[in-house]
């Protein structure tokens, strides 16, 4: 009787088959509707970019807020230039590894510290009231304190990366602990098992979820913090160990090359964007059974 | 729980007779007490530099502080009032394109074929990254920190609406359908209603997001406000003061927050209610 | 509204309905060449193994989602089929939903005042005094200004379906309304629905996997085979309406629960085997 449901599956039981029906469903994604209306989309917002920033050359007055910009074209060209360049890549470089460290970190504390919390009811009366009270502080307005503190400008803008990227993570560990299924833990305990084995298989693996959503705010949030520490430090007082792509940006502003700013901007949307997908990839390889469930 | 003797007292009784507060207690106690340990007492190294607890409160609370800042001085409230005015502004701006720009997104695919993707490009830019295109693009100081504060409202804002509507169960909707809502009405009686809880955690979040981003302008540009004057205590040398602001700044965004916690409570009273049973 | 008052609507005629599911390469089958009638005026129950695609029929019924094939015709008029492939939502099929689908934010009475209200056949303040009066009758007053979150899940479906009641629908849908309540709260819900059904004449087509409550409600049973459904068996419930529980003790209901248990087993051992995933059916 199976036989029903799988007699209307497909079996591709030849390549030249497979090859077809890639080539169906390639066609199907870049032909489809909704990617019709995307280019239409990003052409529409390129087109008022581009009569924006050009109007004061072809309407004869410049229109307020985009005349000011620099043209597409413009910053186009510059890319092109600036992708052959060495220091280019050394700013994505830099940046890159700035986020990596700062998240690395934040989750190597934030997890364990997060877990104990869940696991210990005391613990968390004690050390949440005050996570919660310098939680609203920004961690830009850390970083004063934190250069003030720590001996190299390099470890304070870590320092304060590290804070930012650590409370989400933080929280959303709780979370997923507060929202885990008692029945489970009640179900181990009566079947014997340890405190120590209860978090580890269960506890742990519960929080799993939640905590990637976590990581996945919080490396959104580290970019932010990233950039907004190597344009204050780059672009304040001491602009000698600046670098990466918030330092590039500044720069660009203060040396009045603007098309480079726009450049920039993308280079970090792209980054970021780039991050996540990768967070997400390798969730996705060590946590497949998420899938399956959702 | 609720104690026969005192009645009235409810769920604050409850509280009270818990171990929460007391551990709370607990906790800011020892927290004060390491750090007036660590920078006070010994000294430990680099904490020397730190400012010690007593002389912060001591500053923030006295009446002719030393490095002109403290409760008693006007210019503490004309910093608080300009931050306040300018979260207040580009929160309010984000607020009414967000929402119905995410209400639509998440009903419609339509508009969410023709518009998310655009938005989707923009969002991932860190505000911050915006600070030299808003200089050049707006005139003036005070705009390009009100938009880049606006920036991140918005984007946090329309993408929680988005989810929100994403986020309601689908058999309202059917349920409306069958008994004669039109789209419109289904808009209006269902996925608004069904999105606020969603919305307003929304809010909460982008009330945040505008305080991080406002504080990041302020430091970058702008005159006055509290980013500006932890900027300016550190570069001036005026340790106190930037402790001072930090602590500001945080009741004051905790207390925004909590300002738009209590506008949702009251608009979503049904929600309160479950809660209550 | 009393029996009799009006003549009965909500003949339904099912032919050979065909509906599949996913993209090509991987399309299952959830409707195949099904082929049934409800007269008007009665309760029918639909009963079968999880994920047999019952659900499937009544959605195409509300028109919710099209058909692939066959037609459904309602007191003779097409609502879809051949060139019609999808029905449209209106309020004369009015389904109740499984976990419940009153509107959270609104009161109960608003609830209930909602289909006339958005329809404009009444005004609000005609429209709340008429689910005044339905609720009352339904032995519901009281209830009126409270949430329906703070209301028990009993008392919330009995409200859904007077919220139904309202626009005087010609076929009640059911999808499994008391599947999430414990078996008194469910004695309680069918005495209440039986009574509804006597005072109203509705049509009512109802699904479930209980059998004893198919039994006990229904006037015909439609048992359904394994994935994709179509009936395998049709049990005429000759008894009398109205019903009460003593009815159970009675041989013949035995006799029809046991006729329709043998039935629905074969195909539960099938829709086992096969390994088919529980869902919505």
């Amino acid at each position: 009787m199976s036989a029903t449901a799988s007699m209307l599956e497909a079996r591709p039981a030849r390549a030249g088959h497979r090859l077809s029906r890639l080539a169906t469903r390639l066609r199907e994604t870049t032909c489809s509707r909704s990617r019709r209306r995307a280019l239409i989309s990003y052409g529409v917002f390129a087109a008022i970019w581009q009569l924006g920033a050009t109007s004061a050359r072809w309407l004869g007055h410049p229109v307020p807020v985009l005349s000011n910009l620099p043209p597409p074209t413009a910053v186009l060209t510059t890319w092109g230039h600036l992708v052959l360049e060495r220091g280019y890549w050394h700013s994505w470089l830099t940046s890159f590894v700035r986020v990596g460290g700062g998240f690395a970190a934040a989750v190597i504390a934030g997890v364990p510290f997060g877990l104990a919390m869940a696991m210990s009811r005391r613990l968390r009366g004690i050390v949440f009231p005050v996570f919660e009270l310098l939680r609203p502080i920004p961690p830009l307005a850390w970083v004063p304190a934190a250069i003030i503190f720590w001996p190299t400008q390099e470890l304070s803008i870590d320092f304060v990366i590290f804070l930012g990227a650590f409370y989400p993570i933080v929280l959303n560990v709780l979370g997923g602990a507060d929202a885990m299924d008692e029945r489970l833990i009640q179900v181990a305990r009566s079947m014997g098992a340890s405190r120590w084995n209860i978090f580890r298989r269960l506890v742990f693996r519960a929080v799993l979820p939640s905590t990637l959503v976590g990581m996945d705010v919080s490396i959104g949030i580290t970019w932010e913090v990233v950039v907004a520490a190597e344009m204050i430090s780059g672009g304040g007082s001491s602009g000698s160990s600046g670098g990466g792509l918030g330092f590039f940006i500044w720069s660009s502003y203060v040396g009045g090359s603007y098309p480079q700013i726009i450049v920039g901007m993308i280079s970090i949307g792209l980054a970021g964007y780039l991050s996540s997908a990768a967070l997400r990839r390798l969730a996705a390889r060590f946590l497949p059974w998420l899938e399956a469930s959702a | 729980m609720t104690n026969a003797r005192a009645p009235h007292l409810g769920r604050f009784g409850a509280w009270l007779r818990s171990p929460a507060p007391y551990l709370a207690l607990t906790g800011y106690g020892l927290f004060l007490l390491t750090w007036y340990l660590t920078v006070d007492v010994f000294a430990v190294g680099r904490f020397a530099r730190m400012p010690g607890i007593a002389s912060i409160f001591h500053e923030w609370l006295s009446v002719d502080p030393t490095y002109g800042v403290s409760i008693h001085t006007p210019i503490y409230y004309q910093h608080i009032v300009m931050s306040l005015g300018r979260v207040g502004i580009a929160f309010a701006l984000a607020t009414a394109l967000g929402v119905p720009l995410g209400l639509l997104l998440g009903w419609s695919p339509t508009v969410k074929e023709y518009v998310f993707p655009v938005f989707e490009v923009l969002r991932p830019i860190p505000i911050l990254a915006w600070v030299p295109l808003a200089i050049i693009m707006f005139s003036g100081s005070e705009t390009p920190v009100v938009f880049l504060t606006f920036l991140a409202s918005f984007f946090a804002t329309t993408l929680n609406t988005l989810l929100g509507v994403r986020s309601i169960e689908p058999s309202y909707v059917l349920a409306a359908r069958c008994l004669g809502a039109s789209r419109t009405q289904v808009f209006r009686h269902v996925i608004i209603p069904g999105a606020l809880p969603f919305i307003f955690t929304g809010l909460q979040i982008s009330v945040g997001v505008a305080w991080f981003s406002l504080v990041a302008a302020e430091m970058v540009s702008g005159q006055f406000g509290l980013g500006y004057l932890i900027n300016t205590s550190y570069t001036m040398v005026q340790y106190p003061t930037i402790a001072i602001a930090m602590l500001t700044l945080g009741l004051v965004g905790y207390s925004t927050s909590a300002v738009v916690r209590l506008v949702g409570d009251q608009l979503m009273s049904w929600r309160r209610r479950e809660h209550a049973r | 509204m009393s029996l009799g008052a009006s003549p009965a609507r909500g003949a339904l005629r099912i032919e050979r309905a065909v509906k599949a599911y996913g993209r090509d390469g991987a399309r299952t089958l959830a409707v195949d060449d099904c082929s049934f009638d409800v007269a008007a005026g009665e309760i029918c129950v639909v009963v079968g193994p999880s994920g047999c695609g019952k659900t499937t029929l009544l959605n195409a019924i509300a028109g919710f989602h099209s058909l692939d094939g066959g037609s459904i015709h309602l007191d003779d008029r097409l609502l879809c089929g051949p060139g019609r492939p999808r029905a449209d939502v209106s309020s004369e099929r009015i389904v109740v939903f499984q976990d419940g689908a009153l509107f959270p934010w609104k009161t109960n009475l608003d609830n209930v005042a909602f289909g006339p209200i958005v329809q404009g056949t009444l005004s609000r303040a005609a429209a709340r005094d008429k689910a005044r009066g339905l609720l009352a009758d339904a032995g519901l007053g009281g209830y009126e200004d409270v949430y329906p979150s703070q209301t028990s899940s009993g008392v919330r479906r009995r409200i859904e379906i007077v919220r139904a009641l309202m626009n005087d629908p010609a076929v009640l849908l059911l999808d499994e309304p008391y599947r999430a309540l414990d078996a008194l709260t469910k004695s309680v819900m069918h005495e209440s629905l039986l009574e509804l059904y006597v005072r109203n004449r509705l049509t009512v087509f109802f699904i479930t996997h209980d059998l004893d409550e198919a039994i006990f409600l229904g006037r015909r049973v439609v048992v359904m085979t394994a994935r994709p459904c179509r009936p395998k068996a049709i049990l005429d419930v000759d008894l009398p309406y109205p019903r009460t529980y003593d009815v159970m003790g009675e041989r013949r209901y035995r006799d029809l629960v046991q006729e329709a248990t043998t039935a629905v087993h074969e195909e539960a051992m099938r829709a086992f085997d096969v390994g088919d995933k529980e869902g919505p059916s």
